[in-house]
């Protein structure tokens, strides 16, 4: 007993960090799993209101985005503070809605092309002259589905 | 026959987690979680511009006109009735009675005078029998100003969704013996959408001091 005393008093074994690696990857995993590469920088910021209705946006590369709302902090030099449209990576009016609609059914199956979605991602304190004027642009262009995009309350 | 006394070296893996830290920062940075879920809709097409308005007229007792002003007050009214009422969106109670209103409009039980008229149809069931169903010939008008917070909008699209989707539990539950809408399959689920389709419609924006 005397000499299992002894031993103990040198110190604490290290602690073994051989399934560290094995950790790290199952959160890697995960992560691959669950998120989406990023697509495009966004220029404005947003916060989506809330709406329980909700749907899932089934096939992610038949949906385009058009993003609304006011620009970042570093765009705002340029741009001020009032709502923008963003169409890929940059700022937009309602007019250019049909050039960007056009653009993004011909990257598209010809067979797909009627399942085509438009996610409308917009700042919930957007005006709704801006979002009418994209919804009108969206009937111009023949691009009838529309999701507008929205955050569950948590429960 | 050295080699065979020796013992096999075995590989450092020390620095394995390092490599599996530096992708898994790599994903944190690069991709975004996708949150994409949204109220879906789908956009009456425009108009041809020789359409004359007389074709669009919808008799009264089947509008319901859903006003959404500029500081956000809601007011419901049927085209039956001459006073709106006007709802809080914001209050959930409040929203839940628009809801309610909405329900009752689109249902009309009681086949009162001045709740939408039905119009029988026949629906083609999924193992090809046909039934009837009186379908409701309500719409409901969704009127903005250009000025109305997004929010609020989204909360009465919301409240009117759910409206909807309670008609059509209750449609599927008499076409499909007792089942709730979300427990039918895909083809049971459109001849309930065919029986009470998304009747929502949205005008064009009135423009400030525009009657």
């Amino acid at each position: 007993m005397a000499v299992m005393k002894k031993k103990g008093s040198k110190g604490l074994p290290p602690i073994s960090t051989a399934s560290l690696p094995d950790v790290i990857f199952m959160i890697l995993f995960f992560f691959m799993v669950s998120t989406t590469m990023r697509e495009q920088e966004l220029l404005v910021s947003y916060q989506l209101p809330q709406a329980t209705e909700v749907q899932k946006l089934e096939k992610k590369n038949l949906v385009s985005y058009i993003n609304i709302g006011r620009p970042v902090l570093h765009m705002q030099g340029k741009y001020g503070t009032a709502s923008q449209i963003q169409l890929n990576d940059a700022f937009k009016t309602a007019d250019d809605i049909g050039t960007f609609i056009a653009a993004e059914r011909e990257a598209l199956d010809e067979a797909d092309r009627i399942f085509m979605t438009t996610s409308i991602k917009a700042d919930k304190g957007t005006k709704m002259g801006i979002i009418t004027d994209v919804k009108q642009a969206l009937r111009r262009a023949h691009a009838l589905k529309i999701s507008y995009a929205a955050i569950e309350p948590r429960k | 026959m050295a080699g065979n006394k020796r013992k096999i070296q075995e590989i450092n893996a020390g620095s394995m987690a390092d490599i599996a830290f530096l992708l898994l920062i790599f994903f944190l940075v690069a991709t975004t979680m996708s949150n994409d879920k949204g109220i879906m809709r789908t956009l009456p097409p425009m108009p041809p511009e020789d359409q004359k308005l007389e074709d669009q007229k919808v008799k009264q007792r089947n509008l319901m006109l859903v006003f959404v002003n500029s500081r956000g007050d809601v007011m419901a009214s049927n085209g039956a009735d001459q006073q709106g009422q006007n709802f809080n969106i914001r209050d959930k109670a409040d929203a839940q009675r628009l809801t309610e209103k909405v329900q009752e409009f689109v249902l009309n039980l009681s086949n009162a005078e001045n709740l939408p008229e039905k119009k029988e149809v026949d629906l083609e069931m999924p193992d090809g029998s046909k039934t009837k169903y009186r379908e409701s010939l309500g719409v409901v008008s969704l009127q903005t100003t250009r000025d109305t917070d997004y929010e609020t909008y989204i909360l009465v699209q919301d409240a009117l969704t759910r409206a909807f989707s309670e008609v059509r539990n209750i449609a599927s539950m008499s076409l499909f013996a007792g089942r709730q809408f979300a427990d039918l399959n895909n083809d049971e689920k459109k001849v309930v959408i065919d029986a009470v389709p998304l009747k929502i419609s949205e005008a064009e924006p009135r423009q400030k001091g525009q009657k």
